[in-house]
């Protein structure tokens, strides 16, 4: 009953910096049962977040991956309505996951993996995909780079430093351009901003968990979104095997919905007020 | 404008306006949707029945035609209900978005406090 009061209260109130058409939008925050948890920013408290759709080729040798590589970590995987048999390998390999009722996408599975993280007291997430593209045991170099360093957002790039990931054409002029689009808007250097392995503490955990994150494929417009709102990012390099199995979520006709999509969130972003997270 | 579309005109709003009325009294549509469809279908019958209104109208508007009057105004009406029902769809898709979030999140929730309260193995009651 609390949580539809607080649905009620999220959906009625009005943020002074979002616009009219806003007005309606519930911030997931609002919905959280449990307040987000008070940790101490010095103690580490990590999650590995795993957004899965139809994964159950690969998931499993992902999941040991990381095991072996990161056992210290604890993991959760979003299960993103799979149709397959992915909940029952995760069932079967004692992971932690939750389960959406239906598929969601991409962004929405890694927000919810956010928001649980929140209301667990997790205060770095480091994300990565179910479908063995990225390599476990740079994980940590992700992570030491996040507590180190000055960014509250670290993203492991294919392409720093020379990096020899191969992409078809179109794929590869589509993320040339909107990295030089993210560079122009964030004043540094974007080498890769569909990587879906990054590191994140604080503030920037917090704008993802938010309704200001776009769960639509959030690409340069999530970076452009963290550069507006004053959270520092770095890239590193990282290995990147192509997509072993499965299809990438950028086929059919979705390329062209992607860049329509992109081209167009990026200018909203760049116009809505700064928000404050 | 001739007799005949004057009447069927008439007729066609009169069944929008009568029908929304229905729908709202059976509780099949809402009275905040009904809006857009009563103030549609009143100003089209306002129009087909007010030949001097129509006149004036379509005068202003530089319409030769008088039925290209109504034409125009049902279009615009239409265009301003689609936009609204967009809008609305589009607040609807973010609520169900975060309820599905939210539900995912307590069932994980409630497996983790069931297997924390499940009695060991063995044990019996």
């Amino acid at each position: 009953m609390e949580s539809l009061v607080a649905m009620k209260q999220g959906s009625q109130k009005k943020r002074p910096f979002s616009g009219e058409e806003e007005a309606d939008a519930i911030d997931p925050l609002t919905l959280l049962s449990v307040l987000p948890a008070e940790v101490s920013e010095k103690v580490d408290k990590p999650l590995i977040v795993i957004p899965a759709f139809d994964e159950e080729q690969n998931i499993g040798v992902v999941i040991e991956g990381i095991r072996e590589q990161v056992p210290q970590f604890p993991i959760l995987v979003v299960n993103d309505g799979s149709s397959d048999g992915t909940a029952r390998v995760l069932d079967e390999m004692g992971v932690d996951f939750i389960t959406l009722p239906y598929n969601l996408g991409y962004g929405v599975a890694l927000q919810t993996g956010f928001i649980y993280a929140l209301q667990n007291g997790y205060n770095s997430i480091i994300q990565i995909d179910a479908d063995g593209q990225h390599d476990p045991s740079q994980i940590l170099d992700l992570h030491r780079e996040l507590m180190t360093g000055d960014a509250d957002v670290v993203i492991g790039s294919r392409f720093l430093d020379g990096g020899k990931y191969k992409t078809p054409f179109f794929r590869h002029m589509g993320i040339k351009m909107f990295s030089l689009l993210a560079s122009i808007c964030c004043r540094q250097r974007v080498t890769d901003p569909t990587s879906g392995f990054q590191a994140l503490r604080g503030k920037a955990i917090r704008l993802v968990a938010s309704s200001y994150y776009p769960p639509d494929y959030p690409d340069a417009d999530y970076l452009i979104l963290l550069h507006r709102c004053g959270i520092k990012m770095k890239e590193i390099p990282v290995n990147m095997d192509p997509k072993p199995e499965g299809k990438s979520m950028h086929h059919g006709h979705k390329p062209l919905y992607y860049v329509f999509k992109m081209f167009l969130s990026i200018f909203v972003t760049l116009m809505r007020q700064k928000p404050s997270i | 404008m001739p007799p005949r579309i004057r009447i069927i005109s008439i007729c066609i709003c009169i069944f929008i306006v009568v029908y929304v009325f229905e729908l709202v009294r059976r509780k099949r549509l809402n009275e905040e949707y009904s809006f857009g469809w009563l103030v549609t279908g009143s100003m089209m019958l306002i129009l087909s029945v007010s030949e001097d209104l129509l006149t004036w109208v379509s005068e202003t508007v530089g319409a030769t035609l008088f039925t290209s009057t109504l034409f125009f105004f049902g279009l615009t009406f239409l265009v301003i209900i689609c936009l609204h029902f967009s809008i609305r769809i589009s607040v609807l898709t973010n609520q169900v978005r975060t309820l599905s979030q939210h539900i995912g999140i307590l069932y994980h929730e409630k497996k983790r406090l069931e297997k924390a309260t499940e009695p060991p193995e063995g044990h019996s009651s």
